[in-house]
């Protein structure tokens, strides 16, 4: 709910923005649930997919898959230098070490945040993404002012999401025009030598891992 | 195509909306759309017919609709083309041509399974040997094909340098038509921020992005 306030706050007298799906009139709503149940009863009833096929493969998206696989990768690459080496030369092999793999992360590349080097993923011709690591992208990925800005202006970008870069750090955009997925691999933060692995994995985040963020140590 | 869908370099979208704690889904009729992409893409079309086919939208239906309202214009879009319904079985939501296919849906248990495996694009070819190696100076051709491609308008006529080859995958310009698959090699391919954006951009930043050899020539 504070969201939606803040949400509000900074568009005083806006309308909904549609392309923000929780923002669509119920009316909008209603429009789009017709029009789906439809085209789903029509291609159930010739027979190309069945009602439990469907609902088997929305949950498996909405539950077994997110950022806590990425998360998983990334600790284990903090701790293990030979995984690490792993993951960066053949990410799609290391990561289907842990069990992670399939649509949409067929192909994967994962680039190396460094002090010197900040990588950033985006896709501006449409919204590719690795969902077996990352699971299903948030709004604002998809969203055309990220697909555009990201490219021309990621320092920017980076800035609106607290992320201030110094001049001497190479920026690295990687734009997902094909069928390769990205994952940034983000840098070990300070003071987090003690941890374990499973400690690690709670402060790895889903925009660090999209390189919009740092991973910091939180309370 | 040169549509709005490419998007790359424009600054006239203002700032990122982002939202704490996002659902996976945000209303019903998006649980239930994306699965119905998923599983009804093979006999609606390849992956690429189905970017097409979003890319396809009325451009200002396009930037005012949701992600996942793009995913239901593409369904329907490509359900017609393709034959499985008719436009007046959409308006309507009566079946009225049922039977007739031999294949059977796919049971529940399958789908983990697709969902581990994917569905890989590259390709096994003994043709295609890579053009281009590592640390080859090209150039992105300027091309402006009416139908599908992935070479944004950003990098056409633009330099850069191969960075790695990544092997050979379908080819989504002629996949998303009539032409099929036509494997070809698929370069990640580095430019400098400078020589897209200009002197306003950081002199050390850089652009990766995949391009497939048909996008591509060599910069003597």
């Amino acid at each position: 709910m504070s969201t939606e306030h803040e949400h509000d706050h900074d568009h005083h007298n806006a309308p909904p923005d549609p392309r923000v799906e929780k923002h669509l009139t119920p009316e909008q709503t209603q429009v789009l649930e017709a029009r789906v149940k439809t085209l789903e009863s029509l291609l159930i009833a010739k027979g190309l997919v069945t009602a439990d096929t469907l609902a088997r493969f929305a949950e498996i998206y909405e539950h077994d898959l997110g950022p806590m696989n990425g998360a998983k990768v990334v600790a284990r690459a903090w701790v293990d230098p030979a995984y690490k080496q792993r993951l960066l030369a053949d990410a799609t092999a290391a990561i289907g070490e842990l069990g992670f793999g399939g649509l949409q992360g067929e192909h994967m590349v994962v680039v190396e945040n460094t002090p010197q080097v900040h990588n950033m993923v985006v896709c501006t011709l449409c919204s590719c993404y690795p969902w077996p690591v990352l699971g299903l992208p948030p709004v604002w990925y998809k969203s055309a002012p990220y697909r555009s800005r990201s490219v021309i202006d990621p320092r920017g970008v980076l800035r609106e999401f607290g992320v201030e870069l110094d001049e001497s750090v190479e920026v690295r955009v990687w734009d997902s025009s094909a069928e390769i997925r990205y994952m940034v691999l983000p840098e070990r933060p300070n003071g987090t030598e003690q941890m374990n692995e499973e400690e690690l994995v709670k402060l790895v985040t889903r925009d660090a891992m999209i390189g919009v963020a740092k991973v910091s140590v939180r309370e | 195509m040169n549509g709005v869908h490419d998007m790359g370099g424009m600054t006239c979208f203002g700032s990122i909306l982002r939202e704490e704690d996002e659902p996976v889904f945000h209303a019903g009729w998006e649980r239930q759309v994306f699965p119905l992409a998923m599983l009804a893409l093979g006999d609606l079309g390849t992956i690429d017919e189905y970017r097409h086919a979003i890319e396809r939208m009325d451009p200002a239906h396009y930037l005012s609709s949701s992600y996942y309202e793009h995913w239901l214009a593409a369904l329907e879009t490509l359900a017609v083309e393709k034959g499985v319904c008719t436009q007046e079985e959409l308006t309507t939501g009566i079946a009225q041509i049922i039977g007739g296919r031999t294949k059977p849906p796919l049971p529940p248990e399958v789908v983990p399974v697709i969902a581990r495996q994917g569905i890989p694009a590259s390709r096994q070819t003994d043709r295609n040997t890579p053009r281009f190696k590592p640390g080859d100076r090209v150039r992105a051709r300027n091309l402006n094909p009416s139908g599908h491609t992935r070479l944004p308008r950003y990098v056409r006529g633009k330099p850069g340098v191969i960075d790695s080859v990544h092997g050979t995958f379908v080819y989504p310009d002629t996949n998303a038509h009539d032409g099929g698959e036509q494997p070809q090699p698929l370069y990640s391919v580095r430019f400098d921020a400078v020589e897209l954006w200009g002197p306003a951009a950081v002199g050390r930043d850089s652009l990766y992005i995949d391009l497939w050899e048909d996008y591509l020539e060599n910069d003597e």
